[in-house]
């Protein structure tokens, strides 16, 4: 028999437990906690679980290995009135708007304080309200924040980002992004991971819901949606199903009840995306460049590569999202299928991510300036436009998607779990190598360890795969490959852990075992279609039939395929002042201190001045920027790559003045 | 014609110098500021930012660093660092008077701490262990011990004439 340990008089056996609490929750306790989640290290910060021991020492459950006939008490007069003392403490200085919160319901301060009876609050409230940070996918207010760091680790430990870190000290302390910068401003991939583990309404996702309630009560408008895979196996979890209960038929259902006219499978767009990207990944193969192909379905992903590791952005599968082929494919065809006007057509999309607000923002996917994708709503969001039209989520009779994007392979559907973009790659490419029907299931590229990696014979040859979720395990992995180690030809990634199951727009609690349950339920769903392969996919085959052509064709690329283009991580620290379109010289005035007190501001003056008057101005890009580092020589100025010291007026004139003649010669 | 003013990169070259010295260990974070504060006078962003990328840290993180301590400023200092001891021994002698004074010459306004034109940043230390001399004031490491708010704004005045000349 294992040793034991005593929790509340009763004897619980030890089975090689980390700490305290988790022994203490295997008995059946719950003890409140706000900063301990068993995928993050321990930080023992909150003191919510405080146990007592025999000699009436008060010990952090979280922070204390159990020991062998260790006898502690988890709730007594004293242990009851520290918790309520703590959260009394931290209700003081927090933002108490409950009702009008978008955590309202959820936010497990709010819980706690009920679940142990704080009925007052006898503090006076000290912290001045401070300005909330709306980005394009998160929404961060510090009045909200109750200090317990579970974003910082996340964004660090699991993401390796480290948007968020705490800053100054004592009363003023704070979790902030780097400079007191807004989030969209720094290097945050937008992955919504912060907001998962968030036990108050400091951090959430952005709500679209106004935009769309809007957009489905405009008579002029048809609003079309698409369901991203991830959802159907956790939406009927806010609704009080155990997660990976498959509800798509549902979610349809309710869709069609909200006002949309049409609703479509993502899955769909899967299957479309597994057939370009196992097209390019044989080209790729076949010519032995760009390899490892990375994949490009996640764009927290996509945005962490262009920060860190722009040397790898060829490699990056220029396959569009899922979600953006989508948005390509119903702006191009839907039109003339429904018999509405392209600019009357709204496409919402459903998601489990937070970060595909920004990619469908990004301007490399909207056509002539429009984005293709109108709204995304997370499912939260769903979640909330369900409860507000008062539907009655589990009386709903299923429905099934609409046609020509509404069937879907199995490999399209298990898109929403890591590994699964790699293992539908791997069936088709299997299929076009081999010809001949292959083993379907990868089982090496899935579950839940950070880094899975497969070597599998395809057409005679070892193909490598290496399978990461998490952005730290894709910067490990990164990392070898950047050491000349490892050595792969297909790379999947995807930022959430567990993939899009997992995702930082999904209902909460998002953690492991939510998302290990959501992710069998999509993994049931392919082993009960009939199609497996995006291959056979007949309504994409047709798709290539009547509009695309073939996979790689012009017309596929020109809708189906994108780019990507380095970024820097902490922006705001070029000002533009005349971007020309066309731009050949780029000149930054430094405004920094020194050269600001130097007359640098005159400087930027007679540059504008120059260059209107040069009659080339969008052959110039002119902009600000607050150090070139050449303090002591200043004014500064960078023209390209040069920086030029002791400007004046003068000389601005004249260098525009050159830098004009020289073109003409050319 | 500009070729021989470029001088890009010189002061960078410092601040790299110092992370190499340090080996580029996260955990010499603070003695790299330190040095890097040496040399700027103060922690201009692009070079935190530039110090977490070498050390393979956060910006978020060493902003964090830099914010907790009183001794990291994050804001462009003065030429002239006036430092007014406000510590038990001098506070009883009357730092609070010279503060006043001090503030008062140089029309800093509340909350504000250099002088628009850059020549003087006024601070208040919690002690500079020179309680005996009571109350004192440094100006750029210069110890003025038994200092009256007359004294102090007449050297201030001396600083600033001096830097007028010049």
């Amino acid at each position: 028999m294992n040793a034991t340990m005593w929790v509340d008089g009763r004897e619980v056996e030890l089975s090689g437990e980390n700490n305290i609490l988790e022994v203490v929750r295997k008995a059946g306790v719950d003890l409140p906690t706000f900063c301990y989640h068993s995928e993050l290290s321990v930080y023992g910060a909150c003191r919510m679980c405080l146990v007592e021991d025999e000699r009436g020492h008060l010990l952090a459950a979280c922070a204390t290995p159990p020991e062998p006939g260790l006898k502690i008490r988890t709730n007594s007069k004293r242990l009851l009135h520290h918790r309520r003392l703590i959260l009394e403490l931290i209700l003081a200085n927090h933002n108490r708007d409950c009702t009008t919160c978008e955590k309202c319901g959820e936010c497990r301060l709010q819980e706690l304080a009920n679940r142990l009876g704080v009925t007052q609050v006898r503090f006076r409230q000290k912290k001045q309200a401070e300005p909330v940070d709306v980005g394009p996918a998160l929404v961060h207010d510090p009045s909200k924040c109750i200090l317990c760091g579970d974003c910082v680790r996340m964004c660090e430990e699991v993401q390796g980002v480290g948007v968020l870190g705490f800053a100054y000290r004592g009363s003023r302390l704070a979790v902030l992004p780097a400079f007191g910068k807004k989030m969209s401003e720094v290097e945050c991939v937008n992955c919504g991971q912060c907001a998962s583990v968030c036990p108050t309404g400091a951090l959430v996702v952005k709500s679209d819901v106004e935009r769309v309630w809007a957009a489905l009560s405009d008579p002029t408008k048809k609003v079309v949606a698409q369901v991203a895979p991830a959802v159907r196996v956790s939406f009927s979890e806010a609704f009080g199903l155990p997660p990976g209960t498959v509800g798509a038929g549902q979610v349809v259902a309710a869709l069609k009840r909200l006002g949309f006219a049409r609703v479509y499978d993502t899955c769909f767009t899967a299957d479309l995306t597994v057939r370009e990207e196992c097209h390019e990944f044989l080209e790729r193969l076949n010519s032995g460049t760009k390899l490892p192909q990375f994949t490009s379905c996640c764009p927290a992903w996509v945005k962490f590569a262009e920060q860190y590791y722009p040397e790898y952005l060829p490699h990056i599968s220029t396959c569009r999202s899922p979600q953006a082929m989508f948005g390509a494919v119903a702006k191009a065809y839907l039109p003339e299928e429904l018999g509405v006007k392209p600019e009357n057509l709204y496409v919402v999309s459903i998601m489990p991510c937070t970060a595909k607000k920004f990619e469908a923002g990004r301007r490399e996917l909207a056509r002539a300036g429009i984005p293709e994708i109108d709204a995304v709503l997370t499912t939260q969001e769903l979640v909330r436009m369900v409860r507000q039209a008062s539907l009655d989520f589990t009386q709903l009779e299923p429905e099934a998607f609409d046609l020509p994007f509404g069937l879907a392979s199995g490999a399209g559907v298990i898109f929403g779990v890591t590994g699964g973009v790699a293992e539908a790659v791997l069936r088709t490419a299997a299929w076009a190598l081999d010809g001949k029907t292959p083993e379907l299931e990868f089982r090496a590229v899935r579950g839940l360890a950070s880094c899975k990696e497969a070597v599998i014979l395809l057409g005679g040859r070892e193909i490598r795969v290496a399978v990461v979720h998490g952005l730290a395990a894709a910067r490990r992995l990164l990392e070898t490959l950047r050491a000349g180690e490892g050595k792969y030809d297909l790379v999947e990634v995807m930022a959430c852990p567990g993939g899009c199951v997992g995702g930082g727009g999904q209902p909460l609690p998002n953690d492991t075992d939510h998302r290990a349950a959501r992710a069998a339920g999509l993994y049931s769903l392919d082993r009960q279609r009939e199609l497996r392969r995006a291959d056979e996919n007949p309504l994409v085959e047709k798709l290539y039939r009547e509009h695309l052509g073939a996979p790689g064709s012009e017309e596929a690329k020109r809708l189906l395929h994108t780019h990507y283009s380095p970024r820097r991580r902490i922006s705001g620290e070029e000002v533009a002042v005349a971007p020309g379109a066309a731009a050949k010289t780029k000149i930054r005035v430094c405004v920094g201190t020194s050269c600001y007190l130097k007359g640098s501001y005159d400087v930027l003056q007679a540059f504008h001045r120059a260059i209107a008057a040069s009659g080339r101005a969008e052959e110039f890009d002119l902009g600000a920027t607050f150090c070139l580092e050449n303090c002591p020589g200043g004014p500064s100025v960078q023209v390209n790559d040069k920086v030029l010291g002791q400007m004046t007026p003068e000389k601005a004139a004249e260098l525009v003045r050159s830098l004009s003649e020289t073109k003409e010669q050319v | 014609m500009f070729d021989d003013n470029i001088t890009s990169g010189r002061r960078f070259a410092a601040v790299n110098e110092i992370v190499e010295k340090h080996g580029r260990r996260p955990e010499h974070l603070v003695a790299i500021l330190q040095e890097v504060q040496e040399v700027y006078r103060y922690l201009p962003e692009e070079v935190l930012t530039y110090v977490a990328t070498s050390l393979g840290l956060s910006p978020a993180k060493v902003f964090g660093v830099a914010t907790f301590y009183e001794n990291f400023s994050l804001e462009p200092k003065g030429k002239y660092v006036i430092r007014v001891c406000d510590g038990t021994a001098c506070h009883v002698r009357g730092s609070a008077l010279i503060q006043a004074a001090v503030r008062e010459r140089l029309g800093l306004k509340e909350g504000q701490k250099t002088t628009s034109d850059l020549l003087f940043t006024l601070e208040t230390v919690a002690c500079l262990g020179a309680c005996a001399l009571a109350p004192v004031v440094t100006i750029n490491g210069d110890v003025h011990g038994q200092a009256t708010p007359e004294k102090i704004v007449a050297l201030i005045d001396e600083l600033a004439k001096g830097e007028r000349k010049s």
